[in-house]
């Protein structure tokens, strides 16, 4: 799946704050990203999911799911989010929605429709379902299949799309852009119109795992970007009580950082297919960080306690040029992943930002193009088979 | 279609599916619930809100209101309009 990490969407500041003796203000989280499982049919050079899969015998069983669900609402948690890898590889998909359900969560189920029957489908709207987000990979079908690396795709995303929408369920439509489609922004929200969303999300690829071995096949042209900047903002004019348009500007095109999940450790939480809990969920590519599990630990310990979520929390572990910055309260010096990434120092500013020495490195890398075939993700391997490699 | 678009009087108001309005005790309030999104409603929007069953007209709700909280109706009916017509707009109401 390929989730936006950049900006977490809610809207209105207020959640419950509780000042600590010591260190940050401790919010509570908002969002729980569920990640039922990293299996997955399609194979996406971007996917979200780590490099290193969980395997299916390693997945949290439907028990645990509920009690993590019943943990989160306790903490505040209003809305979780069941995605993957492909959420519907999960055969007790329909129990995890009822359970997440009856701790009074919004469900909103992330994704790639295939997978999804219809009759899977009404039964999960049983279950409670408030709102579904599948993704297309492109407006055109053979160019979607082909980015998928799934043939017929594209034919069951849009025949799920309009079973949702015949079952009065808001539809997301969700586009990850990148060299190859960008330039169909237009033709993507219009499909996403007349499939019947409400709401259509254009995101950019996010530069790390496997999008990052791809990185110079997917990565836009200096071309592409600012027309589809003026694109998005015609076709919200268009638009406008239609549908709306959530679309944020490509990173490494960026003068400021994204106010990465809202802020480390202070608006969500992702539960990891085998019980790991990371601030956001590409957080394990950081070293040295240690995660806590669900199968050790209750939520509200680890959302307080854990030494992942406390690594970066509130402002007291900045550098400069974010320490002295004055816009270090709304953007929290960016994505900890992406610094680490391109600077080797996961407490740097993002590199996104005018302001970090940085900054000349992202600027070349966006200029860095080139058309070679894209290196598909692969499906977790068996537990057994997961030893590390030498 | 404009932001200006005025809100009819006889409209009968209505959350779709996939928009809740619920109480919170961990947020200490009312919370409007939606498709990759959550805000805070402070406690004249969730009485709006409230009153949008799909029954009662927008003027309905704005007698109601008036009666409720002896409030001159020019006012009530300009919260109601406004608060409405954001929602609307925002594919959290059906009118």
């Amino acid at each position: 799946m390929a989730t936006d990490k950049r900006e977490q969407p809610v809207a209105g500041q207020n959640s419950r704050s509780t000042s600590g003796a010591t260190g940050p203000t401790l919010h509570g989280p908002i969002g729980l990203l569920a990640e039922l499982t990293h299996r997955c049919p399609l194979g996406c050079p971007y996917c979200s999911n780590p490099l290193a899969l969980d395997a299916r015998e390693r997945e949290l069983d439907t028990q645990s799911w509920a009690r993590v669900f019943a943990e989160a609402a306790a903490l505040g948690v209003l809305q979780v989010h069941l995605s993957g890898g492909e959420p519907g590889a999960r055969r007790d998909l329909v129990e995890i929605t009822a359970a997440a359900r009856s701790s009074s969560l919004y469900t909103n189920l992330i994704t790639s429709a295939v997978g999804i029957t219809a009759s899977t489908l009404e039964k999960l709207v049983a279950a409670g379902l408030d709102h579904v987000q599948i993704s297309i990979q492109d407006s055109e079908p053979d160019s979607a299949d082909k980015i998928a690396n799934y043939a017929g795709a594209f034919a069951r995303k849009k025949a799920l799309a309009d079973r949702v929408v015949a079952l009065k369920i808001p539809l997301t439509i969700n586009c990850v852009v990148h060299r190859a489609n960008i330039d169909r922004i237009p033709a993507m929200v219009e499909l996403a119109v007349s499939l019947g969303a409400t709401r259509v999300e254009i995101a950019h690829v996010q530069y790390y795992g496997w999008a990052l071995r791809n990185r110079d096949s997917l990565m836009p042209t200096a071309v592409q970007v600012p027309r589809a900047v003026k694109a998005v903002e015609e076709l919200r004019k268009r638009y406008h009580g239609k549908i709306v348009i959530d679309a944020v500007l490509p990173d490494y095109y960026a003068r400021f950082p994204k106010p990465c999940v809202g802020g480390w450790g202070r608006r969500s939480l992702n539960v990891t297919p085998a019980g790991k809990v990371l601030p956001c969920h590409a957080a394990e590519m950081i070293p040295n960080l240690e995660f806590w599990h669900v199968q050790d630990h209750s939520l509200a310990d680890i959302w307080a306690n854990s030494p992942a979520f406390n690594a970066f929390r509130g402002t007291a572990w900045m550098k400069e040029p974010c320490r002295s910055c004055e816009r270090r309260d709304i953007d929290y010096g960016g994505c900890r992943c992406q610094a680490f990434m391109l600077t080797g120092d996961a407490a740097a500013a993002d590199p996104v930002c005018h302001l970090s020495p940085h900054h000349a490195d992202v600027v070349a890398l966006a200029a860095r193009q080139a058309d070679v075939p894209y290196s598909y993700r692969l499906n977790p391997r068996k537990a057994d088979s997961d030893a590390p490699v030498a | 279609m404009t932001e200006a678009s005025a809100v009819p009087l006889d409209a009968q108001p209505r959350l779709p599916h996939g928009v809740r309005l619920v109480h919170n005790e961990a947020h200490g309030g009312w919370v409007l619930l939606a498709p990759e999104r959550v805000f805070k409603a402070d406690p004249i929007a969730a009485e709006i809100v409230k009153r949008c069953n799909g029954q009662a007209t927008v003027t309905a709700i704005v007698d109601d209101l008036v009666q409720a909280y002896s409030a001159p109706r020019d006012r009530v009916l300009a919260d109601v309009s406004a608060l409405l017509r954001q929602l609307a707009d925002r594919r959290l109401l059906e009118l």
